[in-house]
């Protein structure tokens, strides 16, 4: 046999993930929509938070939501609560959503019928980081109970966000929860981080989320083209 | 745990390859940004049942390490950071900086042989 030889290839692994979210990013800004992903770990409050803001948002915006989850229709059938319309993706034994699966889900969704579009993906920090689903914004949930140094024992996925929510702060005081350092930690790993201070339970902090997706969606629509 | 999926993701990249440049690919060279979302030592794990029952059964992984690189917009700078726990300018302390290197995920280059007539 001949010596072996090195030749270059240069080829992106995830190469065909983001060539369909790139297609599915394009699709959604010329049909006007905004598409808004939640990530976080599982129990942190992701479908609480966003059925209250389907419910909330519902009034003045249309609005629709895809989940993903390993098994169960469990969290549709609770968003559905909102009267919005839902799609469950079932993935399996995947540990996240790629962009091929939100590709076929909204296969025969018409997006101009809608302002927001919201996916959450599967409860995991780790690996839906990697994956591109075309959203124009992606948000990671952390809970009080979770502690403070979550985003620096995750620093990949928060990386990968571009804002971040802190969810159940009404059991903020019980575990003591220290909002200086987990601020420090967000800022830390992700330099520059919106981070929003949130009570599904209560409601606190919600309408100031609610303010500032209305302010995405305005911009996002005035790139739209007619 | 997404690495078995991503090792098969690498193998099927480098069997497309080897087969248009018709060789056999004895190692394959991956650059794998600090950032990607993707570890090391669960991947080297996965290798060998990757390459199962494919083109590229016995074929060894070689992982480059890409640490995070970033630009300092007030340093007008790239600057590589320590680690993945402090994206913020090492030299100024600005926390307004854009990550330029430390996300790949690519297959850089195949050790190959050509394949015997």
């Amino acid at each position: 046999m001949s010596e072996p030889r090195l030749v270059e290839v240069r080829r992106n692994v995830l190469k065909q993930n983001d060539m369909i979210a790139r297609a599915l990013r394009e699709r959604f800004r010329s049909e006007g929509v905004f598409v808004v992903s939640l990530v976080s770990s599982p129990g942190s409050g992701k479908t609480a938070f966003l059925e209250k803001i389907l419910t909330l948002l519902r009034p003045g915006h249309r609005v629709a939501a895809l989940v993903g989850d390993l098994a169960t229709d469990n969290d549709a059938a609770r968003l559905k609560r909102s009267q919005a319309p839902v799609k469950q993706i079932v993935t399996g034994t995947v540990c996240h959503l790629e962009a091929a699966m939100v590709q076929n889900a909204l296969q025969d969704w018409n997006l101009r019928d809608l302002d927001f579009l919201f996916i959450e993906n599967v409860g995991n920090l780790v690996c839906p980081s990697s994956y591109d689903l075309g959203e124009s914004l992606r948000l990671v949930l952390m809970s009080v109970t979770e502690g403070e140094d979550k985003p620096l024992k995750y620093p990949t996925i928060f990386n990968s966000a571009d804002v971040a929510i802190v969810t159940k702060n009404d059991l903020a005081v019980a575990v003591e929860f220290d909002w200086s350092a987990a601020q420090a930690n967000v800022q830390a790993v992700r330099p520059g981080m919106k981070i929003f201070r949130v009570s599904t339970k209560s409601g606190e902090g919600v309408d100031d989320f609610l303010k500032f997706l209305a302010a995405q969606l305005a911009e996002h629509k005035s790139t739209t083209p007619a | 745990m997404h690495e078995l999926s991503i090792a098969t993701s690498i193998v099927d990249t480098a069997v497309e390859e080897a087969e248009r440049r018709g060789v056999q690919v004895s190692a394959v060279h991956l650059r794998l940004g600090a950032l990607s979302g993707v570890v090391k030592d669960a991947l080297m794990f996965c290798w060998e049942v990757a390459c199962q029952d494919t083109a590229l059964e016995g074929s060894h992984l070689i992982v480059e390490d890409v640490p995070v690189v970033i630009f300092c917009p007030k340093c007008r700078d790239e600057q590589t950071v320590a680690s993945i726990q402090l994206l913020a300018c090492p030299r100024c302390g600005s926390l307004g900086s854009e990550v330029v290197h430390g996300k790949e995920l690519e297959v850089f280059a195949l050790e190959v042989e050509e394949v015997a007539k």
